[in-house]
């Protein structure tokens, strides 16, 4: 689904990424962890299209596409989904109309017809239940006045609505408490299917405990240095990341 | 200088015209009141940028353009499909003018509850309501110090009469309809509201245009909010490309009053809204908005002063504006609290949204204090869209426009959102859309 070869990444010039590789399969999720300022974010926002994060080298193939030749939001259409870290706050536009304006967007990209008032509240109200979340959401503006928690799960409810192929979650785990963790984790799992992937980027092991990853990598100094199956999160739990620090040689994982 | 001689000589030629025409039923006081409005107007002319309250703004095309009074002008007959529809319920009451002509025929006056009259001057003096008008007219919209006001006055013919009496409640929008039609063309529309005590009610001001070339629109509005008073003012003002449009309102509140006034402009060349209030009895509140969407060269002006003259009361200033091409926006923005006018609220935000680098603002609160006991606060603001936003909009499918729209529009969405009329909020939704650029299938 996802085929990240040699990818370089710099902001403000200075070069976060360097030649990473990462590929994610239909049906799998994918954890990457790594500590502060090892580039986690900036991959979740390079695959996204973020135009302050210049690509300096490698490719991406992203179902068979040039991702990196797609604007932003072309990679939405194509099933491209990121979970902001830090949601923006939109004054003035309420949720719904927002709401409204992508799932029409994303239709439209797959030639289907808008939908109508009835149809878009009947799928709105379904998926808000998903994040445990009321109506009264639905008018609020974009992220005003929306505590840390009430951000996180407006992202999953956008991601539940959208019903992206691949989500990229930026660290949605981050500042929740143990409920709201387990809400996004719900978001997460609803999602999960067999043609469709999810890429958590996380600093912690805790949310792991909820979606279990197939593969954990780990991220260091703008490489993933350590990829394995799911007892590598814990083992980062146990010894944090500073031993990942000593170890020599990137490593590349399986094609 | 020269240019504003030969342009109040046009305007004297007019008013001798009127003099000629004017019936001996004008009464004496109307047409002593109007030779003294004539007099300041010609001794003051038209303002240039010298004068401190016109420094950003010109007239010296509008002072050298020929404009003829309606007189001289052949008004065309104008198909129902032509005029607006109205905001409110269609049997609401709805007065319609052609080029400053009444046009009964797509009028609908009916009655009012409560002998509430909504009536021209003309009609007002030959039904006893004669005291009422000279009471109330040009005593609230000021000319010795407003060259607009004092040329409506001077070249007053006729107005509309919109008289409340106590404890008066009308729910429906009471409707004026100001259709240009004619190139070249000057009218002088005047309105003058009387709310009673404890009367509520809520009248809107439509200004459209039918043609894309220049004509003159001088606009004064009274409104004189009585005790314990509730009055919703409305001005949609969506005159030809060309047009200049002048309007002065004034409101002058009593004790423990209500006055709110919402402005949207979108049209005109040349767009200045000259707005007073002016509290003189306690417990008044007043709520002062607009919102203005420009493009091309237009030039829109606002200058609001709110004048505290006694204590506890409130005011609230909210005006959002939009600005494309190389439009101008000019903001200015006075508040005075008197000495006395104690435990005075009064609070003024102006922002405007950047959507071109050829675009210039001015804008100027002008807080003049004088009391001790009392809360100011004033925030003016001017940036372009946040490129965050941009990003995490088409993150989720909207292409770039699609986004600057969707932003654009949830800026201006603070003052729409104050109009409590439904049907005002929901035309002015659909006419900023509609400004604002194509529907996102149209722009893929």
């Amino acid at each position: 689904m996802l085929s990240v070869r040699n990818l370089s990444v710099g902001v403000d010039g200075k070069t976060i990424l360097r030649s990473l590789n990462l590929e994610v399969r239909a049906g799998e999720v994918h954890a990457v962890m790594g500590p502060n300022g090892s580039g986690k974010s900036t991959l979740a926002q390079a695959l996204a299209g973020h135009p302050a994060y210049t690509v300096t080298g490698g490719e991406v193939t992203y179902l068979g596409r040039d991702l990196l030749a797609m604007p932003p939001e072309e990679r939405a259409r194509a099933g491209l989904f990121l979970a902001f870290q830090y949601p923006i706050e939109i004054a003035g536009v309420s949720n719904a109309a927002f709401l409204k304006a992508a799932i029409n967007e994303m239709r439209a990209a797959r030639g289907q017809e808008e939908l109508d008032a009835m149809e878009m509240l009947e799928l709105l109200e379904k998926k808000l239940s998903l994040v445990d979340m009321d109506r009264s959401f639905l008018s609020r503006p974009v992220n005003e006045g929306f505590s840390g928690g009430e951000k996180k799960r407006n992202e999953i409810l956008q991601m539940a609505v959208l019903e992206p192929k691949l989500a990229i979650l930026d660290e949605t785990d981050s500042g929740l408490d143990i409920d709201a963790l387990k809400i996004v984790a719900q978001g997460v799992n609803h999602l999960r299917r067999t043609d469709n992937a999810i890429i958590l980027v996380t600093h912690y092991q805790r949310i792991l405990n909820y979606v279990e990853p197939d593969r954990v990598h780990v991220l260091f100094d703008g490489r993933i240095v350590k990829s394995a199956g799911k007892e590598l999160a814990l083992e980062l739990e146990r010894k944090g990341y500073d031993w990942i620090k000593e170890q020599p040689a990137p490593v590349q994982p399986a094609a | 200088m020269s240019t504003a001689i030969a342009g109040t000589n046009r305007y004297l030629a007019e008013f001798e015209r009127l003099e000629r025409r004017s019936s001996t039923r004008t009464p004496a006081w109307l047409a002593e009141l109007r030779r003294a409005a004539m007099e300041r107007f010609v001794e003051r002319g038209f303002p240039t940028t010298r004068d401190e309250d016109w420094r950003y703004t010109n007239l010296a095309t509008l002072a050298a353009t020929p404009f003829r009074a309606i007189d001289s002008v052949a008004s065309s007959p104008v198909s129902r499909e032509a005029v607006p529809r109205p905001f409110g319920p269609n049997a609401a009451p709805r007065l319609v003018f052609l080029d400053g002509r009444y046009a009964r025929e797509h009028s609908s006056a009916q009655s009012l509850p409560g002998g509430a009259r909504l009536s021209s001057f003309a009609e007002a003096i030959s039904h006893d309501d004669e005291q009422l008008l000279e009471r109330h007219l040009a005593k609230h919209a000021r000319w010795d110090d407003n060259v607009f006001a004092a040329l409506s006055t001077a070249l007053l013919e006729d107005g509309v009469l919109l008289h409340v009496p106590a404890e008066t409640v009308i729910e429906a929008p009471i409707e004026l309809v100001l259709l240009t039609t004619r190139p070249g063309v000057m009218t002088q529309p005047r309105l003058l509201v009387v709310a009673g005590p404890h009367s509520r009610f809520t009248v809107v001001e439509r200004y459209v245009g039918l043609t894309d070339q220049a004509y003159f629109v001088n606009a004064v509005s009274e409104i004189a909010v009585g005790p314990g008073a509730s009055v919703d003012h409305y001005v949609v003002q969506e005159q030809g490309a060309s047009a200049f449009h002048m309007a002065t309102i004034h409101a002058d509140l009593e004790r423990d009053s209500a006055f709110s006034t919402c402005g949207a402009t979108f049209g005109a060349r040349l767009a200045r809204t000259t707005l007073g209030v002016r509290f003189g009895g306690e417990g008044g509140r007043a709520s002062l908005a607009g919102l203005y969407v420009t493009d091309g060269r237009q030039h829109v002006d606002h200058h609001v002063t709110v004048d505290h003259a006694v204590p506890r009361c409130s005011s609230r200033q909210l005006y959002k504006g939009v600005l494309d091409g190389s439009a101008r926006a000019v903001f200015d923005g006075r508040v005075i609290v008197r000495p006395n006018a104690q435990k005075t609220d009064a609070a003024q935000t102006n922002k405007h949204l950047l959507l071109s680098d050829g675009v210039e603002v001015d804008s100027k609160p002008r807080l003049e204090i004088f009391a001790d006991d009392v809360k100011c606060t004033h925030g003016a603001a001017e940036g372009q869209l946040a490129p965050e936003a941009i990003f995490y909009l088409r993150s989720r499918g909207l292409n770039e426009r699609a986004a600057r729209r969707l932003l654009t529009l949830g800026f201006v969405r603070e003052v729409v959102d104050r109009i409590a009329v439904e049907p005002i909020r929901g035309y002015l939704d659909r006419a900023l859309e509609a400004r604002l650029g194509t529907d996102s299938k149209e722009m893929r």
